[in-house]
């Protein structure tokens, strides 16, 4: 899928890839696709209920060989 | 002329209508202002060692992260966590039966011992508390856990409001070139009407 930006949280513990994401989403423009790499599981449980509550769409998530990667589009 | 029992009729269908979709109304207003509200949390934070500046700081940013209005009103020990230089905060495992202690190196079987080490041993040897805050500074490390600073200046990013206990900052001879920049100073009474209205309130 295409991005405009990808953020690698990979080894960070709650709440940093939240923090993190919302750090890079407020800098980037409505519509822009934001591409997350997230290792901690308990993280990887919340990042939908994070898509909802703010309001940045959760397009495409996967489990890839050792981490998830997550699409966020800038509300 | 003639009137009053037209009214009377008319009154009678009116209210009928009223009464159909009164309650119908009235559930998609409150269903409306719900969605639109931002939740809001206020916290309390009395405390100022390393295992209970972390409450704080984890709660108001991560409901920051979610979109919420957080405030955070630090007082007594609590202003620890509010200084310019907060690496050496410290953790103390006297009288904290739920700490466990357990070695954050070597191998995996000898980090899983937790040492229960009696409290007049604790008390006795000079210089425990700081080995004990410097292993729970190594521990966190080893997984990856945000730095206090770190977890306290993305809070302030986040737009988490910080306010210092006036009447504490006096009382313990601080002043506000002790803290950090974007801390507000107040009281009690300018505190609570914010607790109030914020759905979540917490004292720690």
């Amino acid at each position: 899928m295409n991005f405009d930006k990808e953020l690698d949280v990979r080894g960070l513990i709650c709440p940093l890839p939240f923090l993190r994401s919302k750090k890079a989403l407020t800098a980037m423009a409505s519509g822009q696709v934001l591409h997350v790499l997230v290792t901690d599981p308990g993280s990887v449980k919340n990042f939908g209920a994070f898509a909802e509550q703010t309001g940045n769409e959760l397009l495409e998530s996967a489990e890839k060989d050792k981490f998830f990667e997550f699409y966020l589009k800038r509300k | 002329m003639g009137a009053t029992p037209e009214i009377a009729v008319l009154d009678g269908l009116i209210t009928q209508r009223i009464d159909a979709i009164l309650s119908q109304r009235i559930e998609q207003a409150l269903q409306q202002r719900d969605q639109n509200r931002t939740p809001s949390m206020a916290i309390i934070a009395t405390k100022g060692t390393l295992d209970w500046a972390y409450p704080p700081f984890i709660l108001g940013s991560t409901a920051a992260a979610l979109g919420w209005d957080v405030s955070i009103f630090f007082t007594f020990y609590g202003l620890n966590l509010l200084k310019k230089d907060i690496s050496d905060l410290k953790v103390s495992p006297l009288g904290n039966p739920g700490m466990p202690m357990k070695m954050p190196f070597g191998p995996d079987w000898f980090k899983g011992i937790n040492w229960n080490i009696p409290n007049l041993i604790q008390a006795g040897i000079p210089g425990f508390e700081s080995v004990a805050t410097t292993l729970m500074q190594q521990t966190i490390k080893n997984n990856g856990v945000a730095s206090i600073e770190e977890l306290r200046s993305m809070s302030q990013e986040a737009d988490v409001k910080f306010i210092a206990c006036q009447m504490t900052v006096e009382l313990f001879s601080y002043k506000p070139a002790d803290f950090i920049s974007g801390v507000d100073f107040a009281g009690a009474a300018t505190f609570l009407p914010v607790a109030q209205k914020a759905d979540v309130s917490l004292f720690m």
